[in-house]
């Protein structure tokens, strides 16, 4: 996602310790002091902003029984924000990581927001940077006050208790407990108004790589007792999906319901803005209503392109010259002066996010109240979606952060669509008809909000060996354009297209970086790691190209220009390291490729193992990838991210792209939209490199280097760079 | 119509069309919602179940084909291979959003039930059908040799 992180400025403006539910709970409420600092937020809380506070109000809850419950304010899709803040808190409570549980805050867009959002949300990769330093806090207060209560127990100065692994002692008396048995009377003692944290060197449980620390949610996901929202039955609850338009901006123009209230198990059928809503007793019942539905679309407002003209409008567009993101020099002399000039141009389509759980949510209004659970991701957008649509005050509508099956950008929506949807379709059939909307693969493939389609076309300027001249014009989409979070864009530039492209690692005297923002009434989406998906491409494409044009190595070659790109420039020699780079290749068949990109303040190279597999595409045998997020809290959560982000980068660059036939998706499930299985991901190793600059996140920065990783080894394989993706396509 | 179905040893009598596929009448019927659905085409795997001890998609079993054969969810997974799978699954951490990991620990379960020390290319075939959107098949992999370990001797 986007939204880049601003400053945590946080202190202690107001605490509450509450008594909780089932006896003895300790509850420490922090809510920081930033203020809505993005368009999104103010526009966001542009009603009011009342939002209801939801009991206990806490970060953590320490019971009777010594289990330490961390209430995380990020939705938990995978990127392990439960273990990662869970963390935290243990690491300020020295408390033992097997007393450490996680569950989801409630929507309070007060306590729980997001500093780098200004509300509550989760996206660009900022749950860690974002808690850091909250959550120890939440940690070393909590410690304070248990110690405070034991030490009055024991009749001892607080000042020579320790704390170690959970448990609480007095050397000199020999005596010691458990924080479960301070618990009640550390709810009733005032809260401190400043506690230390500690230094870095003394850290115990964040950066620890012995195995110790497993991710708190691993258990329940190998067992199928995880509970997701399509998991969520409730008595008398009826299952809903919509038929939607086959064409983006299409109106129901009329509706035959007969044939499909005639099957068994439809209770009703509504018409809600997004389309067609059936009702039924379970899933099964309304998808075989809804294909019973007779429905014809008036599409005479609805985008009629297809992705083979939008591509062709978009390269002609990029031969001219766009609004300037960022220039220095004066790039057309400089190549006009050059030696060589070298021009590339590259074709990125739509891409779905195609989380495994579809799109979902569930919702209970009785007309006064209601309750939505689902795996929101800005919930603070969603509550007051929701809200809106029910004609209800904030307070009366509380959300429920569910699990989520994946997300990769999908469920942050700026348009907060699935909200209303939901809110839409329990508002149509009336109260008290607790329901769960479902989205099926279908649904979801050609539901729009993609990755959006972009070109890039590139120049660059060789004089006496060395790269003198850098052009990148850039055309595509704007998803903040028209959307709450359009004050984003800063004189016609939506920071997110250029993201990548605007600041390149390489110093190039003469630079020009330009954008042409499309009107296309497709709706797109940040999609994971957001405009690096296609800037780190096209730029690490290129820049391997002027260093093979000028017969410069890519490894030191990049090297040589990356003075002020000191801890990318970190990555790549740690890489190359991790790797033994001998130079690209081919060896035995096998080429290898670089790529380094700086996402979200998370620095990443990668090294991939290439060879040719002809008709079936490159194939890809191992990658080596370093990184640099600062102190590694988890290692292990960032091994997985980083393993997992090549392996979804990995996945689209070969196989994936939602191309449009006039106007129509043409993909609609796995078997069209191709997803990367088992057999085609590579080995993975991955360094974490040293640091000890504030953590960044993690869940997007593995997937911006791997598809110019492995086009540049296809390159040193006599293939060409694929200059439109999917890679498979462009092979085959 | 009446079915009657042996999901995890019990007998359930579900009263669905014919034309149901048996993960619908597993999640929304009996509420064994461990099954997951995620293609609906038998594309991704989520929706693994074991149908007389074999791989199967859910969602692609009309329940009238169902009959007198037993079916096993995770729910009602047991056995030496399954606890093997399970524990190395924990142990690797595998798992990241988890959606899909029902079914991939069904089709690891079955792989070793029927292959005791599989090799790579066992586990590119067993576990083909499975996709992970999260991507978390270096750990899979893992986790299945890890498994297979420690079921020797
Ligand atoms: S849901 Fe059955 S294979 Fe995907
Ligand atoms: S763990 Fe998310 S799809 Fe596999």
């Amino acid at each position: 996602m986007l939204m880049q992180p601003m400053k945590s400025h946080q202190t202690v403006s107001r605490r509450g310790v509450v008594q909780g539910l089932g006896g003895l709970i300790l509850a420490v409420a922090l809510p920081g002091t930033a203020h809505a600092q993005s368009g999104a937020a103010q526009v966001l809380k542009g009603d009011g902003g009342a939002v209801a506070a939801i009991a206990p109000n806490a970060f953590v809850r320490i019971a009777s029984d010594d289990i330490v419950t961390v209430l995380v304010k990020h939705i938990e899709f995978g990127q392990g924000p439960w273990t990662g803040l869970a963390t935290l808190v243990a690491e300020e409570l020295d408390a033992d990581w097997s007393q450490m549980r996680a569950e989801h805050a409630p929507a309070n867009s007060d306590l729980y927001k997001n500093f780098a959002f200004g509300m509550q949300g989760t996206g660009g990769s900022t749950a860690i940077a974002n808690s850091f330093e909250q959550m120890r806090t939440v940690g070393a207060t909590a410690r304070a006050m248990l110690l405070t209560a034991a030490a009055s127990a024991w009749n001892v100065p607080v000042g020579e208790l320790t704390v170690d692994r959970g448990t609480i002692r007095h050397a000199s008396s020999k005596r010691e407990g458990r924080f479960g048995q301070f618990a009640e009377a550390a709810a009733k003692l005032p809260v401190p108004a400043k506690v230390p944290l500690k230094d870095p060197s003394a850290f115990t449980l964040i950066g620890r790589d012995d195995g110790s620390v497993k991710k708190l949610d691993s258990a329940a996901k190998s067992n199928g007792t995880a509970q997701f929202t399509i998991d969520i039955r409730e008595p008398d609850m009826l299952t809903v999906v919509v038929a939607r338009p086959p064409r983006f901006g299409g109106k129901v123009a009329s509706l035959d319901a007969k044939e499909a209230l005639a099957q068994p198990g439809v209770v009703d059928v509504k018409q809600i803005s997004s389309g067609v809503a059936v009702y039924a007793q379970g899933t099964y019942q309304a998808m075989q209503g809804r294909s019973r539905l007779k429905i014809t679309w008036d599409d005479s407002a609805a985008e009629k392109r297809s992705s083979d003209q939008l591509i062709e409008e978009y390269r002609a567009l990029a031969r001219k010259p766009g609004l300037v993101a960022r220039q220095h020099g004066n790039v057309e002399a400089a190549l006009k002066l050059a030696d060589k000039a070298l021009e590339a141009e590259y074709v990125f389509p739509y891409l779905a996010h195609a989380p495994m759980e579809p799109l979902d949510g569930f919702l209970r209004w009785d007309g006064n109240t209601a309750v939505a659970r689902f795996g929101s991701q800005l919930q603070t957008g969603d509550h007051h979606a929701i809200a809106k649509v029910l004609g209800l005050p904030p307070e009366r509508v509380q959300v429920e952060t569910m699990l989520a099956g994946g997300s990769f950008g999908r469920r942050a929506q700026a348009t907060m669509h699935l909200a209303v949807e939901l809110a839409e379709a329990a508002k149509a059939i009336g109260p008290n008809r607790p329901m769960k909307l479902v989205w099926t693969r279908e649904d979801d493939i050609h539901g729009g909000y993609y990755r959006p389609l972009f070109v890039h076309r590139l120049r660059g300027g060789i004089r006496d060996g060395r790269i003198t001249a850098w052009s990148n014009t850039l055309v595509g989409q704007s998803f903040l354009r028209g959307s709450p979070f359009e004050k984003m864009i800063k004189d016609g530039i939506d920071a997110t297209s250029v993201e990548g492209s605007k600041e390149i690692p390489y110093q190039v005297a003469d630079f020009r970086c330009d954008l042409h923002t499309t009107d296309v009434s497709i709706p797109t989406l940040w999609w994971r790691s957001v405009g690096h998906t296609h800037t780190g491409y096209a730029v690490e494409c290129f820049i391997d190209e002027l260093l093979e044009a000028t017969g410069q190595d890519p490894v030191s070659g990049r090297l040589a220009l990356m003075d002020k790109a000191p801890r990318a420039a970190g990555v790549l020699r740690a890489v190359a390291d991790l790797a033994g780079w001998k130079g690209p290749g081919p060896t035995n068949g096998r080429a290898r490729g670089v790529a380094v990109v700086e996402s979200f303040n998370t620095y990443v190279a990668q090294i991939a193992e290439v060879s040719d597999g002809g008709r079936e595409g490159p194939r890809v045998h191992k990658v080596w990838c370093a990184v640099d997020c600062g102190i590694a809290v988890n290692p292990d959560v960032i091994r997985a991210q980083m393993e997992g982000g090549i392996g979804y980068g990995l996945g689209h660059v070969l196989f994936a792209e939602v191309s449009l036939d006039e106007g129509r998706p043409v993909q609609s499930n796995f078997d069209g939209y191709r997803s990367l299985r088992i057999h085609e991901m590579p080995e993975v190793e991955v360094r974490i490199v040293q640091s000890g600059e504030k953590p960044t996140g993690v869940g997007e920065p593995g997937v911006p280097p791997i598809g110019p990783a492995v086009a540049n080894a296809m390159a040193r394989l006599g293939l060409q760079r694929p200059r439109r993706l999917p890679i498979v396509r462009a092979v085959s | 119509m009446t079915f009657q179905l042996s999901v995890n040893g019990r007998s359930h009598a579900v009263d669905v069309d014919p034309s149901t596929p048996l993960l619908w009448v597993l999640r929304d019927t009996i509420g064994l919602t461990g099954t997951k659905f995620g293609c609906g085409i038998a594309q991704c795997g989520a929706c693994t179940v074991f149908l007389d001890g074999k791989p199967l998609r859910s969602c692609a079993l009309p329940v009238s084909a169902v009959g007198s054969q037993s079916v096993i969810t995770i729910e009602g997974l047991s056995g030496r291979e399954a606890e093997a799978v399970q524990r190395a699954w924990v142990a690797r951490d595998v798992p990241q959003c988890g959606y899909c990991q029902s079914g991939q620990v069904m089709s690891a379960v079955a792989l070793l039930t029927e292959v005791k020390k599989p090799s790579d290319r066992d586990i590119d075939l067993a576990m083909t059908g499975n996709i992970c959107r999260c991507a978390t098949y270096v750990r899979i992999r893992a986790a299945i040799h890890d498994a297979a370990k420690s079921l020797e001797g």
